[in-house]
């Protein structure tokens, strides 16, 4: 029992860790993935080729001045950071790095957890991400703030509904909630060949949950000045930065467990595999931004419920078809 | 262990719910809403009600509360808050309506009026099974009138919103 | 199934701690602290903020939000019918296609009495 709790505290760290590094490092290969496709250099300077930067960013902003604004409401600006980054940490308590793994002798299963109800949960957190926006833009006392605030919450909402409607078809075929599960039905073949509009649609929406481009109008500097984390400064604000990132990898890695087969593959050993898989979509990520221009808010919208939703909801009809045929 | 658990996730739940009445500013109440909804997910979690659970926060935390929230952030309630809570013969009926309420709920749950039915998903049945699962077992086959009326009522409340938003749309 | 939350709340845990300690702890001991009545203040482009922090209530907002409530307990519906859609027979499909339909109803009323309109 005990030697049970000390395995689950050192997952959870290895876990923890990891992601911090990845989402720290993240913005390294951002900055340089963007100035590659912009045929220019990115970070040069701090360590070789800039390497050390993401350390020199968070140095940075751990020695800036904390501003709190005179008329904000003290208690729901200190806790809107928590609230926008606790769900895109969590959310990796129930998605499976690999299969299993003999150490020292004991088999230890490379997830820290495997709920009954894990997309669910998933999907559960994300919805309690939205506060976090929600409550730095309204406790700024800002109008921009508010109103960016507004407008990513809105977006977030909408295309939320896409992305739990898109992976309806792949819980039909795995008949199970569990990502454990879900990535075992893969085995034979990968559900993204299964289901190439429910991959597209998720990818799409999952783009645009995180506030990326082409996706970014609440959060971009040229509108709404930065939108709702205009008022934080510090470490606040870098909590919120590293949200959305944590986010990108959270998205990364629950479409790579639904559509693209988990840790399975061949040769390399599945947490290589896993990991490979993730850093090719959050490449994605970072191509999308360096290639498209930014959509027109009310565009977005539209896109969202008319085509979006419309389109997730016949891909659930077509593939509720083909199953019940055979 | 479980008893520790429940006693707190239900003290939580009825602080927070306390909280909701007492607080003067809007949002605020609205925040305590939302921890309230996070303990009973906590709760029916304790009752192996795992879907439940998730779906108490997707939809109620999580939809709802940020159609509450929404509003209330828009709206600019400052005049409200400074409002004095008057006392008098409000207070007086309010308290009545307490106790009667209070009253009905010990006749209810003391007195045995309640026999629940043991159906035939046992708890270990149900893990077996899965919880999802079972549940979507039952609302497809024992109780899909319930299911459809329930795409009525969602219906109806588009369109009532839609008609009463009109109004200030136009 | 008890103990997989449990281990769900310390993971829980352990962000909120490092979240708070990063915040709280690491940043208080290094960073200044020179507030002025100037920076203190609302920002608005370098002006002076002009007018309360509040802007006017756009009723599209709610119309969005509650669309959302509704497909949400939609998509709710159709999460345990997808898991038990191999165990229940052609007809449970038919069911669930006439519960979309209805709902889609909904949203086609909404679209065309420009609900779902962001001007």
């Amino acid at each position: 029992m005990f030697e049970f709790i000390i395995i689950m505290l050192v997952k959870i760290a290895v876990v923890f860790g990891a992601l911090l590094l990845t989402v720290a490092y993240l913005t390294w290969l951002e900055r340089k993935v963007i100035g590659d496709i912009q045929v220019r250099l990115g970070p040069m300077r701090v360590g070789y080729h800039g390497l050390l930067q993401p350390i020199a960013d968070g140095l940075k902003l751990l020695f800036k001045e904390d501003i709190i604004p005179a008329e904000a409401d003290r208690t729901v600006y200190l806790l809107a950071p928590l609230v926008a980054i606790i769900p895109a940490l969590i959310s990796f308590a129930v998605i499976p790095f690999g299969s299993q793994v003999k150490i020292l002798g004991r088999t230890i299963d490379l997830y820290i957890t495997d709920v009954n109800i894990g997309i669910l949960f998933i999907f559960a957190v994300a919805s309690l991400g939205v506060y976090g926006i929600v409550l730095a833009g309204w406790s700024s006392n800002n109008k921009y703030s508010l109103l960016g605030a507004m407008r990513s919450s809105a977006q977030m909402i909408s295309y939320e509904l896409s992305m739990g409607l898109s992976i309806v078809g792949v819980l039909m075929m795995a008949q199970s909630l569990s990502l454990v599960q879900i990535v075992k039905a893969q085995s034979v073949v990968w559900f993204i060949l299964l289901q190439p509009v429910g991959f597209l649609i998720y990818l799409i929406c999952a783009v645009a949950e995180t506030n990326r481009a082409p996706f970014d109008l609440p959060e971009a500097e040229t509108e709404l000045v930065a939108g709702f984390h205009v008022e934080y400064s510090s470490m606040k604000f870098a909590l919120f930065f590293l949200a959305e990132y944590a986010n990108i990898v959270t998205v990364s890695a629950l479409a790579t467990t639904l559509f693209l087969g988990g840790w399975q593959g061949p040769l390399l050993p599945p947490v290589a595999w896993f990991l490979l898989k993730v850093f090719a979509f959050i490449f994605l990520f970072v191509w999308l931004r360096a290639t498209l221009p930014r959509f027109r808010y009310d565009q977005l919208m539209g896109f969202g419920w008319k085509v979006l939703l419309p389109v997730s909801l016949a891909n659930i009809l077509v593939t509720g078809l083909i199953m019940a045929w055979r | 262990m479980e008893l520790g658990l429940f006693i707190v996730l239900a003290l939580v739940a009825m602080a927070s719910a306390i909280a909701v009445i007492i607080q003067r500013n809007p949002v605020y109440s609205a925040l305590y809403l939302i921890l309230t909804f996070l303990s009973l997910a906590g709760l029916y979690l304790q009752l192996q009600a795992q879907f439940i659970a998730a779906i108490q926060v997707i939809v109620y935390a999580g939809a709802i509360m940020v159609l509450f929230l929404f509003v209330i952030m828009l709206l600019d309630l400052r005049k409200e808050e400074q409002r004095a809570v008057k006392g008098g013969y409000q207070l007086l009926i309010g308290l009545l309506l307490a106790a009667i309420l209070l009253g009905e709920l010990g006749l209810v749950f003391g007195g045995g009026v309640l026999k629940g039915v043991p159906g035939e998903f046992s708890p270990e049945k149900v893990s077996a099974l899965g919880n999802t699962q079972v549940v979507g077992r039952l609302l497809f086959t024992d109780f899909l009138l319930p299911f459809e009326l329930t795409s009525v009522i969602l219906l109806v409340a588009i369109v009532g919103a839609i008609v009463l938003a009109k109004r200030r749309l136009d | 199934m008890a103990a997989d939350y449990a281990y769900v709340g310390l993971f829980l845990l352990v962000g909120i701690l490092f979240v708070v300690f990063t915040i709280e702890v690491l940043s208080r001991l290094l960073r200044p602290s020179r507030p002025n009545p100037e920076k203190l203040s609302t920002y608005e482009c370098g002006e002076r903020p002009i007018g309360g922090s509040w802007i006017q209530f756009h009723v599209r907002y709610y119309l969005y939000a509650l669309v959302y409530i509704v497909f949400a307990v939609e998509t709710v519906f159709l999460f345990p019918w997808a898991v038990a859609f191999h165990r229940l027979g052609f007809f449970a499909f038919i069911e669930m296609m006439i519960f979309i339909a209805i709902l889609l109803v909904g949203l086609a009323y909404a679209w065309k009495k420009g609900a779902l309109e962001w001007v």
